[in-house]
């Protein structure tokens, strides 16, 4: 495999007492699409901000590009690019004072990429940036973002207050970004309609700790909903390992498993049901069931042979 | 040879997967020939705005079944065999079709002869207006 872009090694921020990135290893691999998923307060922007040497780690380390996170150089800085949660901007500045100011600061500048991105937008050049939506504005930080052409593209909750039509635009620029097959994405969101899309590998972070780190795809083959149905009141339920979610009903249990093994299915079976039926769920029900409250919150999801 | 491709997202099916059916469905039903030439990875990712690699999953597991080719620097391109479906895989998507079928029916309080019946008419409108023969291969 590719040699790492990021790389997080016991990864750890505490504020006061309060730990909010726990002992965090995550390896991102060049080309990937990283999506980086979790409740709000659950340490995701934290953890971007100490990649990019905003905040410094109270223990552990991260290397991004091959350098010390808390001692990124200039010429590597140049090679990501970072878009801040929350699309902030001066107010006061025109669209095209925007660009100027920005790519004042950066050696490569592609004019025609960010002319593109504005239009795609709809974003008129001496519009004051005070006056855009929400969607204009995220327009505009994306294409003061992707104008560098980054190596890596880091974007924080890039999502957040889009409408339908303006995320979809975000995507199709996530998309083009990996044209470039070297380009690398790490995104934190909360619309798993759009890392359906683009993510091609998941991390998911639970109050500060990594409770997955695998393929979307592994992800969403691990997590199973079995239906079984009675001819009368179900039993009780023994210990199931992975259970993460259970609705009962008048003759039927629905157990939603991750990584449902042999014992699993012994276990369901010895339960005496007269029909048990494998059930798919999507992406949102497979994370709700994932994070609930009530589920075996231990499982630590990963790919077999690690995440490569 | 041009085909809508649709992608959900929020269902129960990953995206690979759709893609596959999607595929599959095509050449079972004839709408792409062997040899046909197959979109980009890059050129359905952007359609149905998708990250390319899971177009590129797709199509791997399509050239693991047989179902298209590869061709060095050219291509991907439907491949000469029919069978598109294996047995045991024409047998799931059945059981699938049934079982649905068989629930609603039952729901609607039809009895076991009518929904029979019913199915013995549609089979034989379906074969005359598309001009199947009893016994025909399923392709």
């Amino acid at each position: 495999m590719n040699e790492p872009v990021i790389e997080m090694c016991n990864l750890t921020r505490y504020f006061g007492r309060k730990c909010a990135v726990n002992n965090v290893n995550l390896t991102i691999p060049r080309g990937s699409v990283f999506g980086f998923l979790g409740r709000n307060g659950s340490g995701k922007t934290t953890t971007i901000r100490m990649l990019l040497g905003l905040l410094e780690p109270t223990r552990g380390s991260a290397r991004v590009l091959g350098c010390d996170s808390r001692d990124l150089s200039p010429a590597i800085r140049a090679r990501i690019g970072y878009l801040a949660e929350g699309h902030k901007l001066y107010g006061w500045m025109r669209v095209r004072e925007a660009e100027r100011f920005q790519s004042a600061f950066h050696t490569r500048w592609n004019r025609t990429l960010f002319a593109n991105i504005l239009d795609y937008f709809r974003l008129a050049r001496d519009a004051h940036v005070r006056t855009l939506s929400r969607g204009e504005r995220a327009g505009l930080c994306l294409a003061l973002t992707l104008a560098t052409e980054p190596e890596l593209l880091i974007l924080d909750d890039p999502a957040l207050g889009l409408d339908p039509v303006a995320r979809r635009a975000l995507v199709e620029s996530m998309i083009y970004v990996t044209r470039e097959s070297d380009r690398t994405i790490l995104f934190s969101s909360h619309m798993l309609s759009d890392v359906e899309r683009v993510a091609d590998r998941i991390a998911i972070l639970d109050r500060g700790r990594v409770r997955a780190y695998c393929r979307l795809d592994t992800f969403r083959d691990r997590v199973r909903r079995f239906v079984l149905r009675f001819a009368t009141a179900p039993p009780e339920l023994p210990d199931i390992p992975g259970l993460l979610h259970t609705v009962r009903s008048d003759n039927e249990v629905s157990l939603t498993v991750v990584n449902p093994d042999e014992r699993t299915e012994r276990v369901i079976g010895d339960l005496g049901a007269d029909g048990v039926e494998r059930v798919s769920i999507d992406l949102e029900d497979a994370f709700i069931s994932y994070l609930g409250e009530r589920g075996d919150r231990g499982f630590f999801l990963q790919e077999a042979g690690g995440a490569s | 040879m041009l085909l809508e491709f649709h992608v959900s997202t929020g269902i129960p099916t990953p995206v690979f997967r759709q893609i596959v059916d999607q595929v599959r469905r095509a050449i079972a039903m004839g709408s792409w020939q062997a040899g046909d030439q197959l979109p980009s990875v890059r050129a359905l990712a952007e359609q149905v705005v998708v990250n390319p690699n899971t177009v590129a999953k797709a199509y791997g597991e399509l050239v693991r079944d047989g179902l298209i080719e590869a061709r060095q620097g050219r291509g991907y391109f439907v491949a000469d065999r029919r069978q598109v479906y294996s047995d045991a895989e024409r047998k799931r998507r059945l059981d699938q079709i049934l079982w649905s079928l068989v629930s609603e029916a039952l729901v609607l309080n039809f009895t076991d002869d009518e929904i029979i019946d019913a199915l013995r008419r549609a089979l034989s409108g379906f074969r005359s207006a598309s001009g199947h023969e009893e016994g025909d291969s399923h392709e």
